[in-house]
């Protein structure tokens, strides 16, 4: 237990009260509830949008040797996509924006609480936030019988995953951010891991491109929920979970050490 | 600048001014962006859409890259030009107050509106040209009718920059833009007849549709491609777009000229 302990980050390892920081989001998003609320619509109206104009184009997509409606060969990757949209969004600008504009974490760091408790706390805070939308748009694939498994139920901790390996990329990334013109970089990352990782087309249409949709991280995140909802795990989902562990403790370690030296020196 | 030169004009100068430092990022955006969607969705969705007879139906016989590509340039303006004109339109007024300091001088209001559709169209112009060249090194997509395309992008950007204009002047505070974004201009790009015709979406969805500027554009970009440019449908089009950017800029300048003077 104490090696595992010495292998954390200094940061890490006084972590107390992280849900003070979470508490302070909900009281502060309680006048902002319309902004996390309509993060809900975006995905759905993609789905809906496939669903509609080219679900009736495209018939049947292979997927593993079965063929699935497209509207159901999307759905859980558009799920996966806005697991990791979400975390980008809110371990980026916003964090971005409390650090340096709004001062919260300045604020944080006057009471008994550490670094590491800001860290956690802001990180768990996406994940719940992730996981509500995961929820509601797990809730509307059953109501439009996408759901391909009782399996499905295992695309909440995978979307889980995806939003804590890319919270803490993001958390990672901003404490490197010079200025607000460097937050343009950011949707040039996440759009084509959002267009090519087997999201809206399977990795056979890749033909000898293939390899490069699996360089993406977010390819797994789709391959794990896809699995999911097929109710049909292979070993390969092993590995899916490996990379995703894997992107986000490296990332997790660096985010804690950059805060750690950006907030207290 | 001469002694001539018209109020609306002086602001749109005074608009590409302040872009010179920022157009490098926002240019690339504008070409990288609809790059991405031609091949994630172009290419890539069009190799599962093409294999169908009922999808050579539906598109009328042009393949998938085809059907979308004078598309992919009129949503490029729309985004540009609505993004342009929500928090832009809150900085002249709160954050940089800019608009109060074009009124000190001897321009007004509608200077300030009719600048403001000057620089509109002159950014949409660059965005869809760029797109157009990019689209010119796809055989599939490469056609003479991108070219014409280009002003019906703009005309279709400032249909968008003129409204959001007249609804940014009344705002107080920017909360409302992100579901403007979120509910309006998002829906509008998935549903607005971009990636499949509209025939595909239930009758009250293409109601909405039909009402509002995007449909419009996009035929009429799409008409010049695919050849069938001309008759009463295109004349309908062309109309439609006018109306939503002269209503708008009425509406931009009486609004304006409240929210300054009065």
């Amino acid at each position: 237990m104490t090696l595992v302990l010495r292998m954390l980050p200094p940061t890490l390892r006084d972590v107390r009260r992280p849900q003070r920081m979470v508490g302070r989001n909900v009281v502060a998003y309680r006048r902002q509830w319309l902004i996390i609320f309509s993060g809900f619509f975006e995905p759905l109206f993609y789905l809906l949008s496939m669903r509609v104009g080219l679900g009736d184009l495209i018939g049947t997509v292979k997927v593993g040797g079965r063929a699935v409606p497209y509207d159901e060969f999307v759905a859980p990757a558009l799920m996966a996509a806005s697991a990791m949209n979400g975390a980008v969004y809110d371990s980026t600008m916003n964090v971005y924006f409390k650090m340096k504009w709004a001062h919260i974490y300045d604020a944080a760091l006057a009471t008994p609480m550490s670094a590491g408790d800001v860290a956690v706390g802001e990180i768990s805070w996406a994940l719940i936030r992730g996981q509500i939308y995961a929820v509601g748009f797990l809730c509307v694939m059953w109501g439009l019988g996408l759901v391909g498994s009782p399996w499905v139920l295992l695309a909440l901790p995978c979307c889980a995953l995806i939003g804590l390996a890319f919270a803490s990329v993001g958390f990672a990334v901003t404490t490197f951010m010079r200025g607000l013109s460097d937050f343009e970089l950011v949707p040039t990352a996440t759009m084509p891991m959002f267009l090519f990782s087997a999201t809206f087309f399977p990795l056979s249409s890749y033909g000898s491109w293939a390899w490069l949709a699996q360089l993406s991280p977010l390819y797994h995140g789709v391959a794990l929920v896809r699995a999911a909802n097929a109710g049909v795990f292979t070993l390969s989902s092993i590995g899916h979970v490996a990379v995703l562990c894997a992107i986000a403790s490296v990332a997790m370690t660096v985010a804690a050490r950059r805060l750690g030296r950006l907030l207290l020196y | 600048m001469a002694m001539t030169t018209p109020g609306p004009v002086r602001v749109a100068f005074w608009h590409a001014a302040v872009f010179k430092r920022l157009w490098v990022t926002n240019v690339l955006a504008s070409i990288i962006q609809p790059l991405l969607y031609l091949l994630g969705l172009g290419v890539g969705v069009g190799s599962l859409v093409n294999r169908t007879s009922r999808a050579t139906d539906v598109l009328g016989g042009v393949s998938y890259v085809a059907y979308i590509s004078p598309a992919l340039m009129v949503t490029t303006a729309m985004a540009l030009a609505s993004t342009e004109s929500l928090w832009p339109i809150m900085s002249g007024f709160i954050w940089k107050r800019s608009y109060h300091g074009i009124a000190a001088t001897p321009l007004g209001a509608g200077d300030i509106v009719g600048g403001h559709a000057l620089w509109m169209a002159a950014r949409c112009v660059v965005a869809a040209g760029a797109v157009a060249f990019v689209l010119a090194f796809f055989p599939e997509a490469r056609d003479w009718g991108l070219i014409p395309g280009v002003p019906v992008a703009a005309l279709t950007g400032i249909a968008f920059a003129m409204p959001l204009m007249a609804f940014s002047i009344l705002r107080k505070n920017d909360v409302g833009f992100a579901a403007m974004n979120r509910f309006v201009i998002i829906p509008l790009f998935l549903f607005g007849g971009a990636f499949y015709p509209i025939s595909q979406l239930p009758t009250w969805t293409q109601v909405i549709v039909k009402f509002l500027p995007l449909w419009h554009g996009v035929e009429l970009a799409r008409a010049f491609t695919v050849g069938d440019i001309g008759g009463s449908a295109s004349l309908g089009h062309v109309v439609v777009l006018l109306c939503w950017t002269i209503g708008g800029s009425v509406l931009s300048y009486r609004f304006m000229r409240r929210r300054l003077y009065v």
